[in-house]
């Protein structure tokens, strides 16, 4: 469910024990009496396969959905966000959580921003940030107070008054947050955009990548068909200098913040075969369409790349895509 | 109240809807956008209410849109104009709305519609004498999303902020239509089959069956009533004539 985090532990099997004595090879018991010959079992490779099995479960502690996720660079707590709470965790104990953020207000009715996001510092084991549904981030110290209910520091943009309009607030709300691989910057997502911010710099991000700009004259559209609110995930790449991140018809987006380029890929069966090299994408936004180029009205939206994840050290990427998860690498010499 | 039962287009990057809006005025006034923006964010908040889940991020979110056009129409003193005149006159505007609800913001940039704020004034002094018909509406539903809000999220008992009178009768209203049986909601969601769970599967379906442009799924989801679009819209304007008589005695 939405509300119980659960630790599983995934492990790959490539190899079965043969010959029990108390059981055939179909897993039926065999009766005792008619055993006149003991064998140790040995095993047998097998076909690999990935199993996960619960381990712990941590229940009881959220009373709305949970959004993030968070393991401490300590390895031995974690934090589970919902839209108003966060809780820390320590892996051993599953009946019991520290809250450590609370925005829930006396009166509900006062509610207007809920959390939408949180993540640890990759080095620093008393440091988190978490993000809001009015495109706020604040950046929390544990050592200052038990509950963190005042940030050390608030990052927030000022709004552009030229872009203006009822969905200001609804676009504004940042879907992700991730601390890159140094802890020295966070990356936001927001509706259209992904921005990195400097730690040291609250009151506007370094960098502001634009992910689906066409999409801005459609807001209302969009707003109608609750396209609006989806939420989309970004990521590092292992050294932090590309950044990726999910958008709609199956594409999925990169920017590499050195050389400020930027590139769109799509990741579907139809339109790749396996081992082959993406074709980068290019979404048509007006005027004449060239032969490869899509244009905007022929976007499919219920084709959303949500998730995506970079591996830590390796240019290797997972993305999420409805029903189908793609791997995909460097291109291999 | 609610313009669901039409045909609707969403028009963002069309070239050209002036022809699909003969009779109308080609050119819809930021009021009419506004308040076609006020009444699908009110179904939404509706439809919230009504799953057994409902996202409180996406809810908060709608709710502040909703409170944002409440305080610019409160700033107007649009929706202090109430009155009591017929609302066949603003029907027609009233269910073209949600036709022109979807301009591309390449028109408005163009300038042919000011959904920003610091142009707004401009367009609603020349607009106001059109509009004044349909504001009785908006001041029907824009005190809807208080008892909305608190109903939605579970702080029923706690008194909302007295509007005066105004309030204490809107509220009466959304009440008894929600203590009603499911039929008579039904009625305001005049083109909707029979139970809030078939107009969930439908909206559901809408969500996830959606392209850019054309809103195929909207066309079909409304395409029953089509020739029945008539008495729909009639009975939307009973209930709307109903609210208002209530509003007008208080």
């Amino acid at each position: 469910s939405d509300k119980t985090v659960k630790l599983w532990k995934v492990s790959e099997r490539d190899k079965r024990p043969e010959g029990y004595n108390l059981k055939d090879e179909d897993g039926r018991l065999r009766d005792p009496s008619m055993i006149t010959v003991l064998r140790v079992p040995v095993l047998r490779p097998m076909d690999l396969m990935v199993e996960a099995t619960p381990r712990r479960v941590f229940a009881n502690a959220h009373t709305y959905h949970i959004n993030s996720i968070s393991v401490n660079s300590d390895y031995e707590t974690y934090m589970s966000a919902d839209d108003l709470r966060i809780n820390l965790w320590n892996f051993e104990i599953t009946n019991q959580s520290f809250n450590i953020v609370d925005i829930k207000p006396a009166n509900m009715e006062e509610l207007t921003e809920v959390i939408t996001a949180a993540e640890f510092h990759p080095h620093q084991c008393n440091t988190f940030v978490y993000s809001s549904s009015k495109g706020t981030i604040r950046l929390c110290d544990m050592r200052t107070a038990a509950l963190c209910d005042r940030h050390a520091k608030f990052f927030e943009e000022p709004e552009d008054p030229s872009n203006r309009s009822f969905f200001s607030e609804i676009i504004s709300s940042i879907s992700d947050v991730k601390f890159s691989h140094s802890g020295r910057y966070i990356m936001t997502r927001d509706y259209l955009t992904v921005k990195v911010w400097d730690l040291n710099m609250e009151n506007r991000p370094i960098e502001t990548y634009q992910v689906h700009d066409y999409l801005r004259s459609k807001l209302c559209s969009l707003y109608e068909n609750d396209c609006i609110f989806d939420k989309f995930e970004c990521v590092w790449n292992g050294s932090d200098s590309v950044i990726m991140t999910g958008s709609y018809n199956n594409f999925f987006r990169m920017f590499d913040r050195n050389t400020k380029r930027d590139v769109t890929l799509e990741a579907s069966r139809e339109n790749s075969k396996p081992r082959a090299i993406l074709k980068p994408r290019k979404v048509c936004v007006g005027g004449k369409r060239r032969k490869d180029e899509i244009s905007v009205d022929s976007l499919d939206f219920s084709k959303k790349i949500l998730h995506t994840a970079w591996h830590p050290s390796e240019n290797i990427i997972a993305v999420a895509a409805t029903n189908n998860l793609y791997i995909f690498q460097d291109k291999v010499n | 109240m609610f313009v669901r039962g039409l045909k609707r287009k969403c028009f963002d990057g069309e070239e050209d809807i002036e022809g699909t809006l003969a009779g109308i005025k080609a050119v819809p006034s930021y009021n009419l956008q506004r308040q076609s923006l006020l009444d699908m964010s009110l179904v939404k908040l509706q439809l919230c209410h009504m799953l057994v889940e409902p996202n409180l991020c996406r809810s908060v979110l709608i709710a502040n849109t909703v409170r944002q056009i409440q305080e610019e129409m409160t700033q107007d003193g649009t929706w202090q104009m109430i009155n009591a005149q017929n609302t066949g006159q603003a029907s027609l505007d009233r269910l073209v709305s949600t036709d022109i609800l979807c301009r591309s913001s390449r028109d408005q940039a163009e300038g042919k519609h000011v959904p920003a704020y610091g142009t707004f004034n401009k367009d609603f002094e020349s607009d106001q004498a059109q509009d004044g018909s349909e504001t009785m509406s908006t001041a029907s539903s824009v005190q809807a999303p208080r008892n909305l809000q608190s109903n939605m999220w579970e702080e029923m008992e706690n008194p909302q902020e007295n509007k005066g009178n105004f309030q204490k009768s809107l509220d009466q209203i959304f009440e008894t239509l929600e203590n009603k049986s499911p039929n008579s909601v039904e009625d305001l969601f005049s083109e909707v089959d029979n139970s809030y769970y078939d107009l969930d599967t439908m909206l559901t379906g809408m969500m996830s069956n959606t392209k850019m442009g054309h809103c195929d799924s909207l066309e079909t989801f409304s395409s029953p009533t089509n020739t029945a679009s008539n008495s729909n819209c009639k009975s939307d304007l009973n209930d709307l004539d109903h609210i208002v008589e209530i509003l007008v005695e208080s």
